[in-house]
């Protein structure tokens, strides 16, 4: 038997579609009258790793939760596949999160469930399989996240690492189409960290889902991001779109954008002595900041 | 993994089996969809494996397949598996990249074979002697606790604590004038249905004046502090329990060990000397407005004036009535803020156990309450007070 064609999850490559799997057009963020952010436009294109960077506070996470619907959109629309999710029915709405796999920062299992429980409780919710059919797609979960074995462990009684993978799981407990990742190295140690990154990537590859990383740890952002937008809490817009790679190089960017890329402080040297011109006082409050 | 697909089949994920010279050959066709796999076929489809005997190999065949999800690989894991067992050769080569991706990486970390086993069902014997353990184990973690408490209250007289008395004044607010509108109602309720029951009785033999009586030393002597305990089990003890709870699971008691300032006396006493002060003040109210609900009935319902009601109250109760009340309710205070306080410190590290810690908080200290009442009266009854 010669190697077969090579079917992808969701349809051979050839069949996929033209139009982008995320589409975002002029959406302003904000708490009450406070905009946050303002005119955030990007696409996604189907199967690409989006990484939304940014400083703290500038509102990546609250980004997500304008994606993912924990937010209603009053300003702009959000465009999965074609369809506006912004403007869907509530029913509507809900039958497209169903798509979405969600992994939130600390894993966000549910504590008095055990990990098996965990990730059965969408396929329960969702779908008309048996007990033992379930179980079956449980064990597979578990086992593409490096977890088989843990079925009957409660959260509690695992290490932050493998919480994060257990809710890497039942992110993909309905197969989705869409992958949201919430500072998915935050708290990590670097190899377990690389781990996760890897496992990130190698499930793309192999099944073709869409991602879209918060973070803003560097090396993750250079391993697995295809396209990355950078949200700038100054200007509150986003000042950069691309890939962090090219993003990186002189002249490609803002300078905002490849400080933050470059870990370098713009009110310093790279060593992190205070530039020559600064005035006395100045290089008193940096070295105390 | 995909949810749409644009794959020219629509029919559902199906699969066969054929031989190819000495190899079986597993034939999979159409969407496969986890919410449309026909399991049954696919079992019978395994069965039939198992009668077909030897084959080299067993090779697999994807050209017809459309979409698909995790419903395919579990097939093919338990294809992988089935040539495991019967010794027959999976040829990987045959499998589309992808697949032979995901498979690898489901595989790649062995399973854990030290995991947690099902629970398995013990006899009856073994939950009992499991609970007794149980029982005295929580009887001496809980003596542990009074012994810790006692010698916080002895390092708090001595001034070497770290007390905290910001959170003293504000428990001290948060059970007692917080605390007055719900004790008030409570108590006249049971004044109430104290008097109405006894009216009942007492007014056959002419004798309806004595319900002041009745109202007026069950108040006091029992049902005041006995009321008053129970909401401020279900009140403050549950809160004690969630706060103390929370705390643990987010390291905020860990961060006070660390500072070398006992949990002891910065969380625990504040809280259990601001509920052993206000718990009798609060009891003495709960008698009052209980015998304002005793006289409530007398004079709407038994035709009794106010001062003979008054007078008959007065005559009724000695000091040693309204003592024994406030004894019990500083004993009370004691217990609701120790139980409290002892779940909350052995609240687990996830949001379930704070939940667990608040219930058993307001269980244990409900039904110590009522233990404690009955050996007081027994003491009392003893040494004849």
């Amino acid at each position: 038997m010669s190697e077969a064609k090579a079917p992808s999850p969701g349809g051979s490559p050839g069949d996929r579609r033209s139009e982008a799997a995320i589409e975002v057009k002029g959406l302003e963020m904000g708490y009450g009258s406070y905009v946050l952010m303002r005119d955030i436009d990007f696409s996604v294109a189907p199967g690409e790793i989006m990484v939304i960077m940014g400083g703290s506070g500038c509102g990546k996470s609250t980004l997500l939760k304008y994606l993912i619907g924990l937010k209603e959109v009053e300003k702009g629309e959000i465009i999965y596949d074609g369809r506006s999710f912004s403007k869907a029915s509530a029913k509507e709405k809900e039958e497209m999160q169903r798509t979405f796999g969600v992994l939130y920062q600390g894993g966000a299992l549910w504590s008095s469930l055990t990990l098996a429980e965990n990730v059965a409780l969408p396929l329960e919710q969702y779908t008309s399989l048996s007990a033992s059919e379930i179980m079956d797609i449980v064990s597979m979960k578990l086992a593409l996240v490096g977890l088989k074995g843990f079925e009957e462990f409660y959260p509690s009684e695992i290490s932050g690492g493998m919480r994060k993978r257990a809710g890497l799981a039942r992110a993909m407990s309905l197969d989705p189409a869409i992958l949201f990742f919430d500072e998915p190295s935050a708290g990590l140690d670097p190899i377990t960290s690389v781990r996760l990154d890897e496992l990130i990537l190698r499930l793309r590859d192999a099944l073709g889902t869409t991602v879209v990383v918060v973070t803003h740890e560097l090396p993750s952002i250079f391993a697995i991001a295809d396209t990355s937008i950078f949200l700038d809490a100054e200007t509150k817009s986003v000042i950069a779109h691309g890939n962090p790679k090219e993003l990186v190089k002189e002249g490609h960017s803002d300078p905002k954008v490849r400080d933050f890329l470059l870990r370098s402080d713009p009110e310093k040297t790279p060593i992190g002595l205070p530039r020559k011109n600064q005035s006395a006082n100045s290089i008193d409050s940096a070295s105390h900041g | 993994m995909g949810t749409t697909n644009s794959a020219t089949s629509t029919a559902a994920g199906k699969v066969t089996f054929g031989r190819s010279g000495r190899n079986l050959v597993l034939r999979f066709e159409g969407n496969w969809n986890v919410r449309n796999t026909r399991h049954g076929e696919i079992d019978a489809l395994f069965s039939e494996l198992d009668r077909e005997g030897a084959a080299d190999g067993l090779q697999v065949d994807m050209a017809n397949v459309g979409s698909w999800d995790t419903s395919l690989l579990i097939v093919v894991a338990r294809a992988k598996d089935w040539c495991r067992k019967h010794t027959v050769n999976f040829l990987s080569e045959s499998l589309p990249a992808s697949v032979a991706s995901l498979l690898a990486i489901s595989e790649e970390v062995p399973e854990r074979k030290t995991g947690r086993e099902l629970k398995k069902s013990s006899s009856i014997f073994t939950l009992l002697g499991s609970m007794t353990i149980d029982v005295f184990a929580g009887v001496g973690t809980a003596l542990e606790f009074t012994g810790d408490a006692v010698l916080s209250f002895g390092r708090i007289l001595r001034g070497q604590a770290a007390f905290d008395w910001r959170m003293f004044w504000l428990t001290m607010q948060e059970c007692s004038a917080q605390a007055l509108p719900i004790v008030g109602m409570i108590s006249f309720l049971t004044g109430l249905i104290f008097a109405f029951v006894g009216a009942i009785q007492l007014r056959q033999f002419g004798a309806g004046i004595y319900v002041a009586n009745l109202v007026a030393v069950a108040m006091a002597r029992e049902m005041g502090a006995i009321m008053t305990g129970i909401i401020m089990a279900g009140r403050t003890g549950a809160a004690f329990a969630a706060q103390i709870g929370s705390m643990k699971v987010s390291e905020e008691i860990d961060a006070l060990q660390t500072l070398a300032i006992s949990p002891m006396d910065f969380l625990v006493s504040p809280r259990l000397l601001a509920l052993f002060f206000m718990m009798p003040l609060l009891v003495l109210y709960s008698d009052l407005v209980g015998i304002l609900g005793g006289a409530f009935v007398g004079l709407s319902f038994l035709g009794i004036s106010w001062s003979q009601y008054w007078n008959q109250t007065i005559g009724s109760m000695g000091l040693i009535d309204i003592a024994t009340g406030l004894v019990k309710s500083a004993v009370f205070g004691v217990i609701v803020a120790m139980a409290g306080c002892e779940r909350g410190m052995k609240c687990g590290n996830d949001a379930a156990s704070v939940g667990n810690a608040a219930t058993s908080a307001v269980v244990l200290g409900i039904t110590w309450i009522v233990a404690s009442d009955a050996l007081i009266d027994v003491i009392q009854e003893v040494l004849n007070l």
